[in-house]
Parts: structure tokens; sequence; C-alpha cells
């Protein structure tokens, strides 16, 4: 089975995907880690203003088989978040790249994108 | 056996309604003898006959499948066959006193407190037990709080405890909630503790190595003495996870193995009731040198008196009096039933039987030799849809897709209380089921009052009450 790993943005090991747009990135979880989890039930998600750090948990996922972690791919301030995943968290299952979304975080650091995985690299790590 | 669940259900296909659906009345509100602003003008309460309220508590019943109807396999959960004695002998009415009675005039109750201590105490080679905790996993809590007690005592400040990747997760749960952190340890290859990775996660900081012997694989740590000889070095103490007890009663002893602490799950090992019968109990019992850190107060015994004792450096109480009584004279009546031989007799049978499932399956049991359970794989199969076709067949499933070292886990768990007769009867379903395809996993359960529940839905959209059943 393989999966998507749109190469647009940049990946954590811990399977959540970062997308710059300008001085924002915005923060998602990959369609292997969707599915690896199963039919998502509950995603606990920062409040706006709290500042999330690289590498760090910034919340919490779970589905009907699991919960997991959701880990910081860079660090800043979370300038918005997903609040549709409250009501609808069916949403990481059905879009992970898109209306699944999580956060927006004002980066901070440019350099620690460089540090994520690029598509290629994470699409052979889940390979 | 063939088997089809009842199903009573309204034209609506809405199972058995709800008594307040049936028929209510306006109760007489006049006389109340409390103020007008403690009571309410109205009240509407269901109103039926005792014909009416007997046959809508046995047609719940009859769509529900206990261990009083057929085997209940659930591995890890010892779903032994409550004796119903047992309940007679909790019903005596001379038992229920108040647990604030003085000691001189509850003789009888402290005897049986105290003799309860004392048999527990043998069984798992411990010094001292305390009754007190309501459940297993209050039990855990606790001994975990004696050992963060007994270290502090000695100037020893630890901050870890080290749990096996397979363990329980209440034993994670436990140590976090006291305030450790969590070391988890890998399974070695033979699904046994990796005496390497071990020795890695032991340090100074390490408070407590949790186990349960045999492990969740049904497999004998072998290496026990090894571990023990290891974790005190460290300066750590290892604590005994009661959860498979009954693969030893009467053959070895968690004491004799270097555990310092342990708690005794009586719902599995001394067939009291797993939830659903009333409150519960999980007695913890400690070597000598950690009885002084025991909840108080403790039953103790002096000049063929009984009276209850602070142990010196308690950490306090765990329970508001001695411990849920009922649910240890039931506990106290099964041992005093069997007796040594009785209980021995259970451990082997429980052995045996586990060893003879597992031999009349096709599914393949990948670890071994193992004792009181063991972990089949579905293969190809998913072990949820095999649980699901399972019912079918009249059988409670096995626990499943648990511990994750085995793919597609069937983890079962016949206990000592089936004879040959159900055994077959279990092997047979779980071998009509592995020949099935997937169609017919997926189609399961068919013949059960419920059929396949939407699990992902009932997760999303909660009903925490049943005024949440209004908004409907």
């Amino acid at each position: 089975m393989s999966f998507e790993t749109p190469d647009d943005r940049k990946y954590n090991e811990s399977h959540e995907w970062a997308l710059r747009d300008g001085g924002t990135v915005r923060v998602g979880i990959s369609d292997f880690a969707q599915d690896e989890l199963g039919d998502v039930v509950f995603v606990e998600l920062p409040d706006v203003g709290e500042a999330v750090t690289q590498g760090e948990a910034f919340g919490v996922i779970e589905s009907i088989k699991a919960v997991s972690d959701l880990y910081a791919p860079v660090s800043g301030e979370v300038t918005a978040v997903n609040e549709a995943l409250f009501d609808a968290p069916e949403q990481v299952n059905e879009d992970p790249f898109g209306d699944g979304w999580m956060l927006e975080i004002e980066l901070s650091d440019e350099a620690e994108l460089d540090e994520l995985l690029s598509a290629g690299d994470y699409a052979d790590q889940v390979a | 056996m063939n088997y089809d669940q009842a199903r009573w259900t309204d034209d609506d296909e809405r199972y058995e309604p709800l008594l307040s659906e049936k028929h209510t009345a306006e109760a007489d509100l006049d006389d109340a003898p409390l103020p007008d602003e403690l009571t309410r003008d109205s009240l509407e309460l269901p109103d039926l006959s005792e014909p009416e309220l007997a046959r809508h508590y046995t047609r719940l019943s009859e769509m529900n499948y206990g261990v009083d109807s057929g085997p209940y396999p659930l591995g890890s959960c010892t779903m032994k066959y409550n004796p119903k004695f047992t309940e007679d002998v909790a019903a005596i009415e001379a038992g229920a006193v108040h647990p604030d009675r003085s000691p001189e005039s509850v003789q009888g109750n402290l005897e049986l407190l105290y003799d309860l201590q004392d048999y527990l105490g043998r069984i798992g080679g411990m010094d001292a037990v305390t009754l007190q905790p309501p459940a297993g996993a209050a039990g855990e809590f606790t001994g975990v709080l004696v050992a963060k007690a007994y270290h502090e005592h000695n100037g020893d400040e630890r901050s870890e405890i080290i749990v096996p990747e397979s363990a329980h997760g209440t034993n994670f749960a436990s140590a976090a909630l006291a305030g450790f952190d969590v070391v988890s340890l890998p399974g070695g290859d033979d699904g046994r503790v990796d005496l390497d990775a071990l020795e890695s996660a032991l340090s100074d900081e390490t408070a407590l190595l949790m186990l349960t012997n045999p492990n969740t694989l049904g497999l004998f740590e072998r290496d026990i003495e090894e571990i023990s000889e290891m974790v005190h070095d460290a300066g750590g103490l290892l604590y005994y996870d009661g959860a498979n007890l009954n693969a030893l009663l009467g053959r070895a002893r968690p004491g004799d193995m270097g555990f310092d602490i342990m708690h005794y799950n009586v719902h599995k090992t001394f067939a009291t009731p797993h939830g659903g019968g009333g409150p519960g109990a999980g007695p913890v019992g400690v070597v000598g040198e950690l009885a002084p850190f025991l909840p108080k107060p403790q039953v103790e015994k002096r000049d063929g008196t009984y009276d209850l004792f602070d142990p010196e450096h308690s950490i306090g109480k765990v329970h508001g009096s001695l411990g849920n009584w009922l649910v240890l004279v039931k506990a106290y009546a099964y041992i005093a039933r069997l007796g040594d031989p009785g209980l021995a007799d259970a451990s082997a049978k429980a052995v045996l039987n586990a060893n003879y499932l597992a031999s009349q399956i096709e599914y393949e049991v990948p670890y071994g030799p193992f004792h009181h359970e063991f972990v089949a794989s579905a293969g190809d199969q998913d072990a949820a849809d095999v649980a699901k076709r399972m019912l079918d067949y009249g059988v409670h499933p096995p626990t499943t897709k648990w511990p994750e070292i085995v793919g597609e886990a069937l983890m079962t768990e016949p206990t000592e209380i089936e004879n040959k007769t159900t055994l077959d009867q279990l092997a047979d379903a779980f071998n009509a089921v592995a020949d099935e395809d997937q169609d017919a996993l997926a189609a399961a359960p068919e013949r059960t009052a419920a059929r396949r529940i939407d699990q992902t839905g009932a997760a999303r959209n909660l009903r925490l009450s049943w005024q949440a059943l209004d908004d409907e």
C-alpha cells in the first residue's frame, strides 16, 4: 500500500507535516499516520497564542485504536487552530493534507525547516 | 452447541424500553417530611407490576452474555465463574456492621479480615497485606506509593519506574499518577524480559520494576531470580502485578521469586465478580521491610483479640474504611472452601485447560511453553472480526489485538472452570471461524441481540448520561 506524500511540504519522522506559506507554517499529520491510527475520534490542540517548540508535544490525537502525542515540526506562536476538528475529527482521516490540518504557527526560526525530512525521504521512511 | 440470542425490540427496532418509557405515574408528594424548598411539586416515577418488572430484567439478561451463559476465555482477565455460595455468605446479615463500630464490638468481622490478610500473605509469600484498595488498579497505585514512601524514608528519592512494553496499561498509569517517569522496557525475542535491555534501563533513579509472571504471553519469566538480583543491586524494588497469579497458586510464590510488593486481583484469582458485582478489591502484599508503610489502619491479633493499628510510616488511608467488605467476604469464602489443595488444583487445571485448548485450535501460537493463557495469531484475518464471528458460535471471544508482539493477537484464557466438552466447543468455534472467508467475518455477528457496533460513531458522539438520549 502506498501513501500520499505531497512534495510541497516537509515532514517529521513522527509523521507530522509542515507547509510553509510566507511567515506561517501549517501543520497536520500524514496520510500514513491517519491510516495507522484508524478512525480518529478526538483531537486536542493548543490555544491560539500559545508557544510550541520543535520536537515537543503540542497536542493529542485519539483514534479507536490508540492515543498519540502530536509533535511540533517547528517552533513558534500558534496563530490559528482548526476548530472544525473538534466536531468533525474524521476530517483528519478524509483529508489529512487539506481540511484535516491542525495548526498554523508563526515561524520563528527558518533554519528549523531544514531539519525536517523532504517528501522523498519521508516517503522512503513509510514505504 | 447452536446459538441464537434473544432479541427484544419495540416496533421502532429499539431494544427493550426503559422502565420510565413503559409506564409512569405521578408520585404522591404531599406528605414528604421535608422543607418545601427541598421537595419537588411533581415527580413521574416508573409504575409497573412485579411481573412487568421481572420480565424487563429477564429480557435484558437474555440479551446479555456472561460466564453464566457459556465459556468466557477473555485472556488476562481470568473470567472465572463466581460461585453462588459466596453470595449467600456475603448476604449474612450479621456481617453488615457500620464501618465505624468499635473493634471490641466487631471481633468476627476483624477475624475474617485478619484471616484473609493471612491467607493472601501466605499465597503470595508476602509478610503483610492491606485489604483497603478498592480495585486492582487502586492496589497498583497503593503499591507504588508504598515504594515511593520507602525510598523517601531512606533519603533516596528515585524518579523512574520500569515497565515492560507488554504490561497492562494500568502499570504505566499507576507509575505516572504517583509522579514517576515511566521507562518502557522492550521485550526480548523469546517474549520474555531481555536482561541486556533491563541492564541498560536500570540506574540509581530506578524506584521499581513492575512485572507480571507468567507474563502477558503466558510465559514464565525463568530469569526472575537474576532479574530480582539486578533490580535490588540497583537499589530498586520489584513489583508483582497479580493479573496472572492464577497460574501459580500452590506452586510458586512471588515473594519467593524476590518480589517486594504485589497486588491481588480478587476478581480474577479468587472468583469474585468483575465489575457489575458491586465495589471491588485489590489487596496489596509487601515484604516485612515495607510493612511500616502500608495504609492505615491494619488489622492485628494480640492475645486472641483483634484490633486495629496504624503502621509506623503509613502512607495514609486509601479507602474510607477497612476495604469493601462484601467482596472481601466472597474472596475469603472462595479461598476457605478450596483450601490449599483446591487452590493448587485450580491452578493446575487452568494451565492444563489452556494447553489443551491451544493444542486443539488451528491458529498458530507463536510463543511457548505457556501456562494459564496463550496468545494465538489470527494470521491474515482481522482479530476483531474473528472475535465478532466467534459470538455467533455461542462463546465469548478471547481478548484481541493485544499484546502487540503477536500480530492479530487472540489472547485466550479458558480458566480451570471449563470441562473437556466445553473446551472442545470453544476449539470448534475457533476452527470454524479460522476456515471462514472475509465476507462471513465482515457480516458477523448475526446471531446476537446486537449486531456489529459502530465503535467509531460511539466514540465520536458520546452519550454520557441518559438525558443525552433526549437530544436525539
